[in-house]
């Protein structure tokens, strides 16, 4: 290319638009903020400073990537060699999750251990669980479902309600919520089987959006946003977690602690989570799962190979809502209350985004991609002087769907088939094919 | 009668904001085949900047109200037609060769961006401004209920209507609409035949994002209030009205933006106004499943 400009200078006038298109974007929404005075009448306050941090980080970014760009020779294609194999990965973070909740115990005592078994890990472990369920239906089967959140909801409120109505235990529900959950992916898989890939989603979407309404306006059943509560809670094989002579604790000569109730939650949502990778992982041995993979890559060929592929996707579904099913009876359990606001889209969009961002198809990925999204907002909560210095109102959930939105684009821009994927394909030549 | 006649001026303007957001998606989804899940947001997006905007003209330039909102929809439709540029370029050009898949997530990921963007920035509370343009007709009187037409709604309707006959215009006789059509029906022959494909796509976003921009303005005008989670519920009716009129139909998208808004109002007044927003829902699913090209829409042939 015989361009006059010199690289330097080019990129002065690469950065120069991109502070302004920055300028323009951030123009009213960046420099001004409406807020309600005393009068209740909002009024504009301007925040020039930080517009021009902005308008300084759009000028650099881009100068930096023209220089970056020019710099770069032109870029010849190379398939990366097989990774190595991290066959030590998985056992590795097995057990340092099975150690997690003993060792939090044994260093902080129960009282303070309370939160972080509970938020760093009861709740990251249902969203790992939720991301492997999620992932059966996206990652496997190819089927993009943004109604996911209906079928947890399903097994939240299957609980909430039984419970208390049948007075069957938790052991007896748990695979009651999953059956429902199932059945429900079954009612609302069957008639968008004919969809398109897009077309599928919104449709799920909507369905997700519907079971939501309902839960809020049904208020004989649901108690609408005020929830359900008051349902019996976990129990240790008919022990219920109680301070007192048959409790839990007594029974076993040790002393009352409510953190105990939260690691047998923490170890009962493990063994789930792994039972749910395992029914995967197997699953993608057998024919249902190879099928599910060729109808994710070319569905016309598979009708061409006379697969049944509407009892292929509805299988993909059923089996998805089964595990978020059991994943909403287990939220039940911990949250002690079910209401509609847990279950909107936003919640959809995380899990796909940890399904997303941790490759679809890879479950060592999506583990991570649960932990990263999940526990990163829980921290930043933790850390106080955030508050000190993005004022009080500073709440990091906000800035992590922020960045978690940016990361999805980013994800299909750059490595479409995820982050940590080095899932090897399940059938492979031995030697000799390339 | 007469709550029938309030409710069919009620509906028709809420329809006309729901059909310029719905040209957004149809457009789109002709040109590259792909439903723009990020556009309910940006039509959010857009009635925050007129919101500032309006503020920025009336209290700190002190101009008069009619002057201001004129100026605000016209920078309105500038500023938003630049976001929705920069959306485009970075968040869905690179993708058009990718999996099917791809550019639909990516569209989320930048609709969960966007509406978190405001949310951080603006604060996650209503905005409301003072009512403007409060004149009403009266239309019928002395019976059980008094039928008004207010400013506001002529207003929206009038503007919607010149609106879209400019645009038909655009599309029907301009180089840029022949292009654009070309492309929707083969962007690889177009490019062939000296159709910049990359331009005119963007072009079909820019003019998308500035429609949803009037919609945005004309929405904070007749409301007067708007959250940063505004986008997601009105994107998803747009996007049901787009696919009810046959979406890549540019006059279905319209006639589903009415329909919409009719019905909604209509059932809301008649059946229950907590399950409207089920009611436009199903007609989505019940659309998607039962009549794909919608009514105005060409059937989808799958090549192979």
């Amino acid at each position: 290319m015989n361009d006059p400009l010199s690289p330097v200078s080019r990129a002065l006038k690469d950065g120069a638009i991109g502070a302004l298109i920055v300028g323009g974007l951030g123009f009213p929404v960046i420099l001004f903020r409406a807020d309600p005075d005393f009068n209740n009448v909002l009024a504009l306050h301007f925040r020039w400073p930080l517009y021009f941090i902005f308008v300084g980080i759009g000028f650099v970014l881009r100068f930096v990537l023209s220089l970056w760009n020019a710099r770069r020779a032109p870029k010849i294609e190379v398939h990366a060699a097989p990774g190595k194999k991290r066959g030590w990965l998985a056992p590795a973070g097995l057990a340092a999750l099975v150690a997690y909740p003993l060792l939090v115990l044994a260093l902080l005592g129960p009282l303070p251990a309370l939160k972080w078994v509970d938020t760093f890990g009861v709740q990251i472990l249902l969203y790992v669980l939720l991301g492997w369920g999620l992932n059966i239906t996206v990652g496997l089967a190819g089927l993009l479902d943004l109604g996911y959140v209906a079928f947890y909801a399903v097994g939240a409120y299957a609980y909430a309600l039984l419970a208390p109505l049948t007075g069957f235990g938790f052991w007896a529900l748990l695979p009651a919520c999953g059956l429902l959950a199932a059945a429900w992916g079954l009612c609302i898989g069957f008639p968008v089987l004919r969809l398109r890939g897009d077309y599928l989603a919104i449709v799920t979407l909507a369905f997700g959006e519907m079971v939501r309404i309902v839960a809020v306006n049904w208020d004989v059943v649901t108690h609408g946003e005020a929830g359900l509560f008051g349902y019996p809670g976990l129990t240790f094989f008919g022990l219920p977690f109680i301070p007192g002579p048959h409790g839990f604790d007594a029974h076993f000569g040790l002393k009352f602690a409510g953190v105990h109730k939260l690691i047998f939650l923490y170890y009962l949502i493990l063994a789930l989570a792994l039972f749910a990778n395992f029914v995967s992982i197997r699953l993608r041995r057998l024919p249902l799962g190879r099928a599910w993979e060729a109808l994710r890559e070319d569905e016309i060929a598979c009708r061409a190979l006379g697969l049944d592929t509407a009892n292929i996707k509805l299988t993909a579904f059923a089996l998805g809502a089964f595990f978020a099913g059991i994943a909403g009876c287990l939220f039940a359990l911990r949250q002690g209350v079910v209401t509609p606001s847990s279950f909107t889209f936003t919640e959809s969009a995380t899990i796909l985004a940890i399904v997303v961002l941790g490759g679809a198809g890879s479950q060592v990925g999506v583990a991570f991609a649960a932990a990263l999204i999940v526990g990163s907002s829980e921290l930043l909560r933790e850390l106080t002087f955030l508050k000190a210095v993005f004022g009080e109102s500073f709440d990091p959930t906000q800035y992590r769907m922020l960045l978690v939105g940016l990361a999805m684009v980013a994800m299909m821009n750059f490595r479409p088939r995820g982050l940590v994927s080095t899932r090897q394909p399940t059938i492979l030549l031995k030697d000799g094919a390339s | 009668m007469e709550i029938f006649l309030q409710q069919l001026i009620n509906g028709v303007t809420l329809g006309s904001i729901y059909g310029l957001i719905a040209i957004g998606y149809t457009m789109v989804f002709g040109i590259i085949g792909m439903v723009n899940f990020a556009h309910g947001d940006v039509f959010m997006l857009s009635a925050f900047i007129a919101l500032l905007l309006l503020l920025l003209f009336t209290q700190v330039f002190a101009l008069p109200v009619g002057i201001a909102f004129f100026a605000v929809m016209l920078l309105t439709m500038a500023l938003t037609a630049l976001w929705s540029f920069v959306i485009e370029r970075v968040a869905y050009r690179r993708l058009r060769g990718s999996f099917r898949l791809a550019p639909l997530i990516s569209a989320i990921g930048m609709s969960t961006f966007l509406a978190n963007f405001v949310t951080v920035t603006q604060g996650p509370n209503n905005k409301s401004i003072p009512p403007l343009l409060d004149h009403v007709i009266p239309i019928t009187s002395g019976g059980a209920y008094d039928v008004t037409l207010s400013y506001k709604q002529i207003l929206i309707v009038a503007v919607t209507a010149s609106l879209l006959a400019a645009f038909w215009f655009v599309v029907q006789k301009t180089p840029l609409g022949r292009a654009q059509r070309a492309c929707e029906q083969d962007a690889k022959m177009a490019a062939l035949l000296g159709v910049d494909v990359n331009r005119t796509i963007a072009l079909t976003f820019v003019i998308g994002a500035a429609l949803a921009a009037v919609a945005g303005s004309l929405f904070l005008l007749h409301y007067g209030v708007v959250k940063s989670s505004d986008g997601f519920v009105p994107g998803v009716k747009a996007f049901t009205a787009a696919v009810l009129g046959g979406i890549g139909s540019l006059p279905g998208a319209v006639l589903g933006g009415l329909a919409i808004g009719l019905i909604e109002t209509l059932w809301g007044q008649y059946f229950s106004s907590d399950y409207k927003d089920v009611a436009a829902f199903s007609i989505l699913a019940i659309t998607l499943i039962f009549m794909p090209s919608g009514l105005l829409g060409r059937p989808d042939v799958e090549k192979v």
